[in-house]
């Protein structure tokens, strides 16, 4: 895991002091609100319906048990006992005090966590798939490029004020398990004909208000190239990105106006003209920050794994974990566990403290400390032991962490919403809770089969309702919610928009109407192997439509 | 920071987030800032909301952020905001919070 060398702890610790400084400025009445916002937005501070709201960067989703801890001591100390992951891999906590903040921030410093970028019009926080490092199907561990890219980015001085905010993400994989082609710019790290490693570079994809997929501009960028694209890349968005219109301003706008072959144009243009003297990536650069992310010391020989064997054979809610939330691991013998924080009823991404400690306890004992997040609003063990499964198994039931519902209906992504943000227009959660609890029967949940709902309380998206294979976009109608369903979103390689399905439904009628397209896919599907999202691009809307709205013609 | 005028439905109270804790607050007739909607000034006509909104924006300095004039509604002595925004401000989320040691 990377460590800070000297210029982070001091980049940090300067960061404190001088947002200590400010907030005691703010509230002694020698800055106003309007001086203030903007300096707390670039420390990760909202203030939301409730309270404010501190939002914690969790770099490429990786953390430590140590790291876990803190976070479990700052929510019962600071906050109200739990924290919220979100769908950018980074943590929340929703009932922050304004002046508590810096003795906050000092505490993040201590396990080289911040709170820096994680808002205004900045590079955010990078992604990465959170099975990076530990799937079998990995060419490189994305993380190593993310963390480059982090400490390239980090208060950028020319990248600071861009027309709007900015966000990467990096897989290491064929298989997109970080949403890149939603994000502004999306690399997946890969291998030419030659073995040379590089990355397919994608631009101009994202959600809110106005939804694109990215357009792929390099197939193949070198490795070396890296840093001067991105600055190629980050140039001609701070140049020609719109600053007259809040909702036109980030870079999928103008590349859909600017039209594909232009944009690459200018970008490579821009390329070719950035002096790269010192902007080449070395090798022995990237060597050095691969180290930080080096495999733990797995064991190599693995004698069977009886424990893990007999617990398949006779525990069946065992045998049910192990289908839906343990997936391959490259070491023989050792497998990645998905932690769900999606219980029935629950809040999609919520975690107590007390959860949090026991799930840092585990990762210290079973996965050589190490934890990751998610972006769909869960926990990941990236390296145990198949033989230790049946003692996490126990484990995680005791800290109520043990749901099986990995990728499956109720497994929801969900912004706050209305319960706690000042830009929602209608509630996500109670609509999360109640979709789970129409769904609560396992065995219901397993015939469904993969399925992705996705739920956002506004149209800024941050519930990824535009990729939902069922997504749900709470709106405010004459003082009312209402609920728009679009059907066939994904955000994985394949990736599409949803499409709206027809018009909305109330906050009675939308679990309904997501029952009915269920059935109805259940009824149409050719197989039980034929997913949801297979059997919607093979049919289209019409069959859902017409099971939702026939009655009413 | 001028305050933000949501609604110009009568009647209106002032409210805005408590600025060193963040909690929701509403101008009492006393000029002070508490969470109680029912204690809050009522303005029943827009002269007196234009009044209370001035007096309110004083408190921008150091007591208060993000003050807006909001629509109520009354039913006898009770007192509730009109959109469903503000009565989850007022109430808190509709959905139970997932620990128990709630911090006060």
């Amino acid at each position: 895991m990377y460590r800070y060398d000297e210029f982070d702890h001091d980049l940090v610790r300067d960061r404190v002091a001088e947002f200590s400084d400010q907030v005691a400025r703010r509230l002694s009445g020698e800055l106003t609100e309007d001086q203030f916002k903007p300096l707390r937005l670039m420390n990760g501070v909202y203030l939301q319906l409730h309270a404010y709201m501190l939002r914690i960067a969790v770099p490429y989703g990786t953390l430590s048990s140590r790291q876990m801890r803190k976070l479990a001591h700052l929510a019962r100390n600071y906050d109200r006992d739990y924290g919220h992951f979100t769908t950018r891999q980074n943590l929340q906590f929703h009932w922050t005090k304004l002046a508590e903040v810096p003795k906050m921030l000092a505490e993040l410093a201590e396990v080289e966590m911040h709170c820096i970028q994680t808002s205004g019009n900045c590079i955010r926080n990078v992604t990465a798939d959170h099975f990076a490092g530990a799937s079998a199907d990995e060419i490189a561990d994305p993380r190593a490029y993310a963390e480059i890219l982090r400490q390239w980015s980090s208060l950028h001085p020319e990248f600071s004020l861009l027309p709007r905010k900015f966000k990467l993400a990096v897989i290491g994989a064929p298989k997109d398990r970080a949403a890149i082609q939603t994000h502004d710019i999306g690399l997946e790290v890969k291998r030419n004909a030659e073995g040379e490693l590089g990355f397919a570079v994608w631009v101009g994809g994202g959600q809110g208000r106005t939804p694109m997929i990215a357009k792929k501009v390099r197939d193949f960028l070198p490795e070396p190239d890296l840093i001067a694209y991105m600055e190629a890349i980050l140039r001609i968005y701070n140049q020609f990105g719109r600053r007259d219109n809040k909702f036109k301003a980030r870079i999928k706008i103008l590349v859909h106006e600017m039209g594909e072959a232009e944009i690459k144009a200018a970008i490579e243009k821009e390329f070719a003209a950035i002096d790269k003297t010192n902007m080449v990536l070395p090798r022995d650069a990237v060597e050095r920050i691969e180290a930080y992310f080096a495999p733990p010391p797995f064991e190599t020989r693995v004698n069977g794994t009886p424990a893990f064997d007999r617990a398949r054979e006779t525990d069946s809610e065992f045998s049910g974990f192990v289908e839906r939330n343990v997936h391959p691991h490259k070491m023989p013998g050792y497998a990645i566990v998905s932690v769900s924080l999606k219980p029935i009823g629950g809040t999609p991404g919520d975690i107590t403290s007390t959860q949090m400690d026991a799930v840092a306890d585990i990762a210290e004992q079973f996965s050589f400390d190490e934890l990751r997040v998610s972006h769909e609003q869960n926990l990941v063990l990236p390296h145990v032991k198949l033989e230790d499964l049946p003692a996490i198994y126990a484990r995680l039931r005791e800290a109520e962490l043990a749901t099986a519902n990995l990728g499956l209906v109720s497994d929801i992504i969900c912004c706050p919403g209305l319960d706690y943000c000042s830009l929602a227009n209608a509630r996500s959660i109670p609509v999360a809770q109640r979709l789970s609890e129409r769904f609560a029967d396992p065995a219901r949940q397993r015939d469904i089969g993969e399925l992705k709902i996705k739920i956002s309380g506004c149209i800024n998206a941050c519930g990824h309702h535009h990729v939902g294979h069922i997504g749900i976009l709470g709106v405010d109608r004459k003082g009312e919610e209402f609920y728009q369903i679009t059907l066939g979103g994904s955000g994985d390689e394949t990736c599409s928009i949803g499409e709206i399905v027809g018009k909305g439904f109330s906050s009675e009628g939308v679990i309904d109407a997501v029952e009915t397209i269920v059935d109805t896919y259940l009824k149409l599907r050719e197989t039980p192997q034929e997913d949801f999202l297979s059997a919607y691009r093979r049919v289209g809307e019409a069959p859902f439509q017409e099971a939702l709205y026939a009655h009413a013609a | 920071m001028s305050a933000k005028s949501k609604n110009s439905d009568l009647p209106l109270v002032a409210t805005a987030n408590d600025l060193r804790t963040g909690a929701v607050v509403y101008r009492g007739v006393d000029g002070a800032w508490q969470r109680d909607i029912s204690r809050a000034e009522i303005a029943e006509r827009k002269d007196a909301a234009a009044d209370l909104q001035e007096r309110a924006e004083t408190d921008l300095a150091v007591r208060v952020a993000d003050l807006a004039l909001i629509p109520i509604i009354r039913d006898g002595a009770f007192v509730r905001p009109a959109a469903l925004r503000e009565i989850i401000r007022a109430t808190g989320p509709t959905i139970e919070l997932p620990a128990s040691q709630a911090r006060p």
